[in-house]
């Protein structure tokens, strides 16, 4: 017999555990790469891990392929694009990394992140590093607002967008004036930013709460919340979650037969792939899906899912979009040089963006100005595979509206460029 | 509103049911071996995407079954190649071991099945509610918690109640006097290590049809488990048991009053007091060797 165990300690163990805890980041080692003449490098940080993590890795997925694509065209100016990628973690993380990034290895930009709260910390070391920064995922309005900077600009739409957008059709469907809304909100930045623009939208339009719960953002379980659900019979519940909690949310509220609408103002497709033809259910808002009809959606999505074996969802076309933005820009201007890629896009320059019409940065705030869509769960019987879950709303705005008529106005969000 | 009151007391002690199968494995592996199994949560993430993989072939059914066995076979080889040779080492460097088993495991199944979340559904068979009275609960559920209690009460029974048993609780005691009573503890060390794990596996594919499937599935859980076990008591069986319910209890409790948002932070704050009063955990028994 070999004996088993001497002298360890209970406190000894206790203590280690915390201690390994405690280092939750653990970062690979990076090797030092500057520019060179030959090539041109641009940093990618977005989370990896984490529940945002899943659609971060579409992003990488995105940047992968628009790097290939680019090169393949012949590169930035006759030079080589390189990304360098890396797991922004969480805000403090984030800073760090951009820092690095920007003073170690000289990148030309940074493209990225889901998160609203590492979006800002990124954005004040871009603002102080004057390097641009070209948000893919983060959707508070404050960074468009009171947190808005001259360096950082958002291919991603903002909260009151896809409030706007997704308020439509429920405006249509009869759920907002003088209706009660119980709504479920995730715990950090992002969604205290999307409740109090879902709550303007919701007053304005007659309706009001039946409840309003703020959920932890690594709540796995929702089977609690759904009891004060059924209990408050609301006429529509709301979800302003993010990330894995509205796959969770979703299998859940389908296992407990829930039968109110439901309708969500912060949606990833791949959340509802997750979730799967029996659970996915309600009105969601998207920047954009797989499934638009325009030559450019059709060219992305063949392409990514020729590579990766599946269609690209719309954190995947955040990225992708920044990358193009920014190589096509670069190449227009025969330049990398920030101050000349900011005036450009300042001026409207126009971007295909994949949808019928194109899009432009809008000058006071930053914002990427294009259209959005609100998709509806197909009945299960009807979903023909595990992508098509979906039906799509036309482009909201229509055709003849101005495209800027979904985005915060006046005093909705005010920022002040400094 | 009193209803709904006690019918989220209820729930949160349903709810506390699902960390009990990942917590009693950890303590069982901690407290024979003194390895804090910081992978646990990766062998719950493995049962989940085992039961994907099985599931179109062999039923969920024949998942509940397959699977768990799979992941104890993968407990076995881990406890013959790595756990054996850190039993009698620095508890330190057991911890850095599983640390990075974790991630090993994490990544590869990243690698293998793609990082975005996949989808399993609960089979029609198993979906429906249950009504009492006013008290709504998933048909599935149900089940799930049947097949957790008849686990519990299985290990109880063959820890309390068999040689096997005896011969464990021996060797949390003093290794040293059971080997000099010439038993050789490797092959139980083996076996609870197996148990332990298949556990995780089994946890894992019990909650696959209701919790997002994703590669960093296992983090969500083990942190929760862990702090079951340290609030039970490292080494007591029903101190596990009880602090699982209790957590969830809590948990409950805190969504019924209202305040949601701190349905996570309340069980670190409840383990904060217990560390700070019984640090040996609620009913954590005297483990000679570890004091």
């Amino acid at each position: 017999m070999t004996g088993i165990i001497k002298g360890i300690s209970r406190r000894q163990a206790l203590a280690g555990a915390g201690a390994a805890a405690a280092t939750g980041l653990v970062t690979s080692p990076s090797i030092i790469l500057a520019q060179t003449p030959e090539t041109l490098r641009f940093g990618h940080l977005t989370p990896r891990t984490g529940f945002l993590g899943p659609l971060g890795e579409y992003g990488v997925m995105a940047v992968d392929l628009a790097v290939e694509e680019i090169n393949a065209a012949g590169g930035v100016n006759g030079r080589k694009l390189e990304a360098l990628k890396e797991d922004s973690v969480n805000p403090q993380t984030a800073s760090t990394k951009a820092e690095r990034m920007i003073e170690r290895d000289k990148v030309a930009c940074i493209i990225g992140e889901i998160s609203s709260a590492s979006a800002l910390t990124i954005a004040q070391v871009a603002g102080r590093t004057k390097t641009l920064f070209v948000n893919t995922g983060a959707n508070s309005d404050a960074l468009r607002g009171e947190s808005c900077n001259r360096y950082m600009f958002h291919v991603e739409h903002q909260n009151s967008m896809y409030v706007k957008s997704c308020g439509r059709s429920l405006l249509a469907q009869g759920l907002v004036k003088g209706k009660k809304w119980f709504s479920l909100t995730a715990d950090y930045a992002f969604g205290h930013d999307l409740l109090k623009v879902a709550k303007r939208f919701m007053e304005a339009n007659g309706g009001q709460f039946a409840a309003d719960k703020l959920v932890p953002t690594d709540a796995t379980d929702f089977s609690a919340l759904l009891l004060e659900i059924r209990a408050a019979k609301p006429d529509l519940v709301v979800s302003n979650l993010a990330g894995n909690q509205i796959t969770n949310f979703l299998k859940q509220y389908s296992e407990f037969g829930l039968t109110f609408p439901v309708a969500g103002f912060g949606f990833d497709t791949a959340l509802a792939w997750a979730a799967g033809k029996d659970n996915f259910g309600g009105t969601w808002p998207c920047v954009w899906h797989h499934l638009i009809d325009t030559p450019s959606t059709k060219a992305f999505v063949a392409a990514f899912t020729k590579k990766y074996g599946k269609p690209p969802e719309n954190q995947a076309w955040g990225d992708y979009m920044a990358v193009k933005i920014m190589a096509q820009s670069m190449n227009e201007l025969k330049s990398t040089e920030t101050p000349k890629i900011l005036e450009h896009w300042e001026k409207g320059a126009k971007f295909d963006v994949m949808k019928p019409r194109q899009g432009y940065f809008r000058a006071s705030d930053h914002q990427l100005i294009s259209e959005m869509y609100t998709i509806t769960a197909l009945p299960p019987a009807q979903v023909k595979n595990q992508w098509d879950l979906f039906t799509s709303s036309a482009p909201v705005p229509g055709p003849d509206e101005n495209m800027e008529v979904i985005a915060t106005s006046g005093d909705e969000a005010v920022c002040k460029m400094s | 509103m009193l209803t709904l009151f006690i019918q989220q007391v209820l729930n949160g002690l349903l709810d506390g049911v699902y960390y009990l199968l990942i917590a009693l494995g950890l303590s069982l592996i901690f407290s024979l071996g003194g390895i804090v199994n910081l992978a646990h949560g990766a062998f719950y993430a493995i049962g989940a995407y085992l039961t994907i993989v099985l599931a179109p072939h062999i039923g969920f059914g024949g998942a509940i079954v397959a699977s768990p066995l799979l992941v104890a076979l993968i407990g076995v080889v881990i406890e013959r190649g790595l756990f054996r040779h850190f039993y009698r080492r620095d508890p330190i460097l057991s911890l850095l071991l599983t640390f990075g088993l974790a991630m090993v495991a994490e990544q590869s199944l990243r690698m293998i099945f793609g990082a975005p979340p996949l989808s399993f559904s609960i089979p029609p068979a198993l979906r429906g509610q249950l009504f009492i009275g006013d008290f709504i609960y998933s048909r599935y559920r149900a089940l799930l918690i049947l097949i957790a209690a008849a686990c519990v009460l299985g290990l109880w029974f063959l820890l309390q109640r068999t040689a096997f048993g005896r011969v464990v609780r021996a060797g949390v005691q003093n290794p040293d006097m059971v080997g000099a009573l010439g038993i050789s503890l490797q092959p139980y060390m083996m076996a609870v290590a197996a148990l332990g794990i298949g556990l995780a596996g089994l946890a894992g594919v019990l909650l696959a049809p209701i919790y997002s499937i994703h590669p960093a599935m296992g983090q969500e859980i083990i942190t929760p488990a862990f702090v079951v076990v340290v609030i039970g008591g490292l080494g007591s069986f029903w101190g596990v048991v009880v602090a699982a319910l209790m957590v969830g209890l809590v948990k409950g409790v805190t969504i019924g009053l209202g305040y949601p948002q701190w349905s996570t932070a309340v069980i670190y704050l409840m383990m904060l007091l217990v560390l700070l009063f019984r640090p040996r955990g609620l009913f954590g028994e005297r483990i000679q060797r570890f004091e």
